[in-house]
């Protein structure tokens, strides 16, 4: 007989996902479900997805789920979270998504210290749309908006949403980490566990920006994907726990 | 008790305890009402970074299923529009007043009508509708807000109130207690609130499968044809009998004209008043009728001229159909109203 190690959490549907190969949003939706299920939360839940790659990413999660507006998920949530404090809520919500058309929505929620987590996907690009600049979009690096390379002079430089939100006074927390490669993998899964600890124990708003790849519109294969997440987007924007309400002065 | 604050204390007696807004002339008075007011109730209330946040943070909140609400005006309802969109096309019970303003633009903060047509046609993007209530007094307006909570469960549809400056700023007696409330329906088959022991609840909007995108706009639009069956109300003053020229107006503007009518009665002049209360659904069909004993129809209103349009469209060219109008939240002195029949009647 052989002993079964690894299966299906009970958080995810058994459903192929319609990522692009190589995507690493397949990744960060199975850490966000381990965790639902190790902290058991799953029953209590409701996600809200964003609009972009991720919309359908209520198909993968076994949870109640509502499909906002375009950057309106951290507003959805605010709501949900307000009426009913018992459940756990978080967004699921791309870098087009809470740094462009939602920037304000996250601004306030995180200012306002909504009890709900944001798991927030930079990628560097809009993705569904098809590979257009993103305020998180590298300088220089080409997409479709910015054929030439992103001129900064022009457009100004990448906005880095967790550090922009750690200034703010009210007690959070905020982490970055990347799932290019297995250690990231496993600092991920930690500080999601972490942000929903939060919530669950009803302490602050929880945020937790993972880099993730999109080779499809960079152009790259998925290992070149990797690498480059390494190469260029981890030094502009560097892992670690930026903010925690035990270090709010 | 003041029109706006009248309306906060109608949604918590309908058991709408859960209000999200934002500031804005001439409702503000809600806001100032409900958080002091919440608080006695258990509910909740949080002003919003904006009005594109306050009607998002309302999905969120109606997927609970409890009873959700927000007051804004005119310019607020233009950034509430998108939500409204996405609100109506999950099938979310909502209620909506807009304190309605002068417009366009910042426009101004006296009583305006032009918000009629936003109001019935374009709240948003794409096929819907939403119930649209115009109360002529603070007592209606309490009626009809207890009234939407009840209309936007039943129909799983937005329903909203168009008010005006005049309305939410006057003061006049409210009585509670005789307007009655059913108790809410069983909202459990469809709402979010976390898939213990079940399948999970989706509410969603995106529909890229043209077949179901389909089906779900026809299955609004036989909700809309019940609701235009059903729903349509409206009130009659001095049409007992066949009149030369028959009033429309609706909202505070149908006072207005309440007051001409009388002014015109002491000089002999015999003239009716039709007074639309839902603007959708319009009373097509009762307007239709009344023009077979009416000569002729003036509609009043604070606009350019945007219900006048309907009417047109129930009288099907049967009979003439006149406007008369003050914008830039200017009110029509009932005198005006008198002149103007008076030069339509050639006296």
């Amino acid at each position: 007989m052989a002993d079964l190690i690894f299966q299906r959490t009970p958080a995810m549907t058994d459903k192929i996902t319609h990522y692009c190969p190589g995507c690493t949003h397949g990744v960060i939706h199975r850490l966000v479900g381990e965790v639902l299920d190790e902290l058991g939360l799953r029953e209590r839940t409701v996600g809200v997805a964003p609009v972009g790659c991720s919309v359908l990413s209520y198909n993968y999660f076994n949870v109640d789920f509502l499909e906002a507006a375009h950057g309106r998920a951290p507003a959805f949530a605010t709501g949900l979270k307000r009426v009913r404090p018992d459940l756990i809520v978080f967004t699921y919500q791309g870098d087009g998504d809470l740094a462009s058309i939602g920037g304000n929505e996250i601004l306030h929620a995180a200012n306002r210290g909504e009890k709900f987590t944001t798991i927030f996907v930079n990628n560097a690009i809009y993705g569904m749309t098809g590979g257009q600049m993103a305020p998180t979009t590298l300088p220089g690096q080409v997409t479709t908006t910015s054929p030439f390379g992103r001129k900064v002079e022009d457009v100004g430089w990448p906005i880095r949403e967790s550090e922009l939100l750690s200034t703010l006074r009210t007690p959070a927390y905020i982490a970055r980490t990347t799932v290019h490669d297995s250690q990231g993998i496993i600092e991920t899964k930690k500080a999601i566990k972490q942000a929903f600890e939060y919530q669950r124990d009803n302490i602050c708003f929880s945020l937790v920006e993972v880099l993730s790849t999109c080779p499809t519109n960079w152009g790259m294969s998925p290992r070149a994907s990797c690498e480059w997440v390494a190469s260029d987007m981890v030094p502009y924007y560097k892992p670690g726990t930026y903010k925690t309400p035990e270090t709010t002065k | 008790m003041k029109g706006n604050e009248a309306i906060g204390e109608a949604a918590i007696r309908a058991g709408a305890k859960n209000f999200f807004a934002y500031p804005i002339t001439p409702q503000t008075e809600v806001s100032e009402y409900l958080v002091r007011r919440m608080p006695d109730v258990g509910g909740v209330f949080l002003q919003m970074e904006s009005e594109i946040a306050a009607a998002n943070a309302l999905f969120g909140a109606a997927s609970t299923g409890e009873r959700v609400f927000t007051t804004s005006s005119s310019p607020g309802i233009s950034l509430m529009s998108e939500a409204i969109s996405y609100i109506t096309a999950a099938n979310l019970p909502v209620v909506i007043v807009n304190v309605c303003r002068a417009g366009p633009g910042l426009g101004g903060i006296l009583p305006g009508q032009a918000d009629y047509n936003l109001m019935t046609r374009g709240l948003g993007h794409g096929d819907f509708k939403v119930v649209v209530f115009a109360p002529s007094s603070v007592q209606e307006s309490v009626e009809l807000m207890m009234l939407a909570f009840e209309l936007a469960d039943k129909y799983r549809n937005p329903v909203t109130l168009l008010s005006d400056g005049m309305i939410g700023q006057m003061m006049e007696p409210v009585d509670f207690d005789n307007v009655k409330q059913p108790n809410p329906p069983d909202k459990s088959s469809w709402s979010t609130t976390g898939a213990k022991g079940r399948k999970p609840h989706l509410i969603r909007t995106l529909f890229l499968d043209p077949v179901d995108g389909e089906r779900a706009n026809r299955e609004r639009a036989a909700k809309y044809a019940v609701i235009e069956a059903n729903e349509r109300r409206w009130e009659t003053f001095n049409l007992d009998k066949p009149r030369k020229v028959a009033l429309c107006a609706f909202g505070s503007i149908a006072r207005v004209c309440n007051t001409a009518i009388d002014l015109l009665q002491k000089e002999g002049i015999e003239v009716g008043l039709f007074r639309p209360i839902t603007l959708w659904p319009f009373p097509y069909p009762e307007m239709k009728k009344l023009a077979e004993t009416t000569d002729m129809f003036l509609a009043v209103e604070m606009s350019n001229g945007q219900m006048v349009d309907d009417i047109r469209f129930a009288v099907e060219g049967k009979k003439p159909v006149h406007f008369y109008g003050r914008q830039g939240g200017q009110v029509p002195a009932p005198e005006e109203v008198v002149a103007e029949v008076k030069k339509l009647l050639g006296k």
